[in-house]
């Protein structure tokens, strides 16, 4: 057998664990851009840096996002990655496919790039790895006819996300997938043209157990919730205490003590209950959400480039999500109309709220302050007051 | 002239007939064993998920396997999960096992349901991004092999979400999982002063600095770092490619420990610093592949049932946690940016181990 052009990259087609070596190996067989990609990846494994230059402003015709330019800083050595840009392909909500979908996607791939996909990428798109720029437009194109689009990049709306929500899910309080699939669709010239002081993102699930991430991850995080008292059925609470410990596993856990079980009844104080999901998660046969559902909705969330991670912060307690969904919309219109105005480049919505006061955005946007919005209150006597509130001077 | 803002395919057309007849009629659910899963709806209908791990980085070739298995099993139905997971959706429970075997033959490993280690979150590395200060697909491939057995059984307390990013932008967003693997770069920008004043836009990159360590140089028409306030975070390079920050010796890997995002029980947390540094060590990354696997063993050993990392680090202390699993605590665990004082022990309150 001849020597491999690249040892060390082959160490990691061993294991149990799928490899994706062998992927890209799978690809290189049939193209020379996925041949010259591996070759280069073990250049990087030699030199422990990577071979990607900064940047190149590319696109299709009429977007702003969507594609990633990319180039490699040893064309010299790999010249077929000269130009490898990456596609981002707005995913069907929820990453729900037909098999027919996804081979058009393939056969696309397949004729304009490398022949590699990220499935998928941490957006949510699915993510189409290295294309020239010539093949840019010609592959848009033929996305386009095949019923596909472009997701977002830049200083722009990020591809929406969501849950699987009431597809499969019994826990779903709001429909996390239609939520996200009418926003997608409402916003798609914020998507595709970037009109913001940096990127914003929002993702949206379906309850408190948080499946997107939403509340780390977005600066609008959706996450369906409930008002009125969790549901019980008291024969199926007692088939689950054959097979757990109630009182040790669901009681004892729960963090607030809201539930009692004398072993035969479980009684819940739903006053007390933050509705965390735990005895739901562990019950879902006896225990289920309340009837009266919607939607806590929250700001800020994001990761620490540049001031420092920050998780969202409760914006509206409860807010009833039904289509057309206005009331969102309106909301999230009247936070971006701020934030475009008053953020700085490379801003994000968390990190202009705790520059101006969370006191100033909940005015601009037209929002009461109520006590679920903080932990505690303040602690500090630096307390600022609206004009209007201060008896001006007697002349 | 193709058409614009289509949007994407509209999910509808994608559910298989159990889901759509039974859409938000789902009543409870069973994990049977780990990696299927049984929903059933009032209806009484089954919907069962097998969901199957992947490497995420997938040839064409391999979406078209993937494809051929949920049309002989599943009627071409299938969605894929926001850990990278392959779920098979199908409603007749006589072709479970034959899709596993199936599966299980083809390489894949079935599980990653219930108290498992799922598929690892992770971004692009050097496969494909321009601000690295590791891989991601190469460390994540190393430690799922030594892992494995945490995917494909679910005897752990609870479930361990493990997330890698390659750099502190965090495409991963890893700050809130049980255990982050994050590159970090550990040494300043170096400033091509030929190239700054054609590429850069000198007040921009000097406000891209969180910390200020960004001045301009007049003199050269270009700007300087001051070494001691800059904390290598990597962002003036994102607005300036004439500072860049890659270094080969003395990039690598921190790993941080007790984040996560679920509401249930305790209420979302960061995750925390557990090792300020390990080498990049290609193929394998050895010692990071070692350190997580500690991490792991040593929760797996003491915590409780439906404890999460973080929550059986807050039972049991930090002085603990650092105790059992043998890591050494060093200044470089103690904040010093913003907000760091929040993080000091305000009490006489702690455990001596």
């Amino acid at each position: 057998m001849a020597n491999s052009d690249t040892p060390l990259l082959d160490e990691l087609e061993k294991g149990k664990w799928p490899s994706f070596v062998k992927d890209m190996k799978q690809a290189a067989q049939k193209n020379p851009m996925a041949r010259d990609l591996i070759r280069q990846l073990e250049l990087s494994y030699k030199d422990k840096i990577g071979h990607w230059k900064h940047g190149g402003i590319v696109g299709v015709r009429g977007y702003g996002s969507g594609v990633i330019g990319r180039y490699s800083d040893r064309p010299d050595l790999f010249p077929n990655v000269q130009a490898f840009h990456t596609m981002r392909v707005n995913h069907p909500t929820g990453w729900f496919y037909k098999t027919d979908t996804l081979r058009k996607l393939c056969d696309i791939w397949d004729k304009h790039g490398s022949g590699l996909t990220n499935m998928h990428g941490s957006t949510g798109d699915a993510i189409l790895l290295g294309t020239t720029t010539n093949h840019l437009q010609a592959c848009f194109d033929d996305l386009s006819s095949a019923g596909f689009d472009l997701g977002g990049s830049g200083s722009a709306l990020r591809t929406p996300s969501a849950c699987v929500g009431p597809a499969r899910c019994e826990w779903a309080c709001i429909d996390s997938l239609d939520i996200c699939y009418d926003i997608t669709m409402t916003y798609q010239d914020q998507i595709h043209r970037p009109m913001f002081p940096y990127k914003f993102k929002i993702k949206v699930s379906a309850c408190a157990n948080d499946c997107v991430s939403s509340i780390a991850r977005s600066d609008l995080s959706i996450i369906g919730t409930w008002k009125d008292d969790i549901q019980i059925n008291p024969q199926e609470v007692l088939t689950y205490a054959s097979r757990i410990n109630i009182q040790k596993e669901v009681c004892d856990l729960c963090p607030t003590r809201c539930m009692e079980w004398n072993g035969r009844d479980l009684k819940i104080y739903n006053e007390d209950c933050t509705r965390c999901m735990h005895c739901i998660n562990l019950m879902p046969k006896a225990l289920r959400p309340g009837k009266e559902k919607g939607a806590t909705i929250l700001v800020g969330g994001k990761a620490p480039i540049v001031k420092g991670a920050l998780l969202s912060w409760v914006i509206v307690p409860f807010m009833k999500l039904e289509p057309p969904y206005d009331e969102l919309k309106s909301l999230i219109e009247r936070i971006q109309d701020w934030w475009d105005e008053n953020g700085k480049s490379r801003e994000r919505l968390g990190e202009l709220i705790t520059r101006l006061g969370m006191r100033v955005f909940l005015k601009a946007v037209g929002l009461q302050a109520v006590p679920q919005m903080v932990k505690a209150p303040r602690t500090n006597p630096y307390v600022f007051f609206w004009p209007e509130d201060i008896k001006k001077e007697v002349k | 002239m193709a058409k614009t803002d289509i949007g994407p395919p509209d999910y509808k057309t994608m559910l298989p007939p159990v889901i759509q007849k039974n859409y938000g009629k789902w009543l409870y659910h069973e994990i049977l064993k780990p990696g299927v899963l049984m929903h059933i709806s009032q209806s009484g209908e089954a919907l069962y998920s097998i969901r199957a791990g992947s490497p995420r980085l997938v040839s064409t070739d391999h979406i078209r396997e993937i494809c051929d298995i949920a049309e002989k099993y599943c009627d071409g139905f299938l969605r894929f999960t926001s850990r990278h997971n392959i779920e098979f959706l199908l409603d007749d429970k006589d072709r479970i096992e034959p899709l596993i075997d199936e599966l299980k033959n083809r390489g894949y490993p079935v599980g990653g349901t219930g108290h498992s280690i799922s598929n690892i979150v992770h971004t692009q590395g050097w496969v494909h991004c321009h601000t690295p200060a590791t891989d991601a697909s190469g460390p994540v491939k190393a430690l799922m092999d030594e892992i494995y057995d945490y995917f494909v059984t679910a005897t752990l307390p609870a479930h361990v979400r493990i997330a890698l990013a390659c750099c502190l932008n965090m495409c991963g967003a890893v700050h809130c999982s049980d255990i982050a693997i994050l590159g970090i770069h550990r040494t300043v920008p170096k400033v091509d002063n030929t190239r700054v004043p054609n590429v850069c836009e000198i007040p921009s990159t000097v406000a891209s600095c969180p910390t200020g360590a960004i001045r301009g140089d007049m003199k050269n028409k270009s700007v300087a770092v001051n070494e001691e306030k800059c904390m290598y975070c990597g962002n003036c390079y994102t607005v300036c490619p004439a500072m860049p920050i890659a270094d080969p010796d003395n990039d690598g890997i921190s790993i941080w420990v007790g984040g996560k995002v679920s509401n249930a029980r305790s209420v979302p947390m960061f995750s925390k610093l557990a090792i300020p540094f390990l080498p990049n060590n290609p193929p394998r990354w050895p010692e990071v592949v070692h350190a997580v696997k500690n991490i792991i063993e040593v929760y797996a050993t003491h915590a409780r049932k439906h404890e999460r990392i973080g929550e059986w680090i807050n039972r049991v202390g930090w002085e603990r946690f650092f105790s059992l699993t043998g890591i050494p605590f060093t200044d470089q665990h103690i904040d010093d940016f913003d907000l760091a004082t929040e993080t000091f022990r305000t009490s006489t309150q702690f455990k001596w181990r």
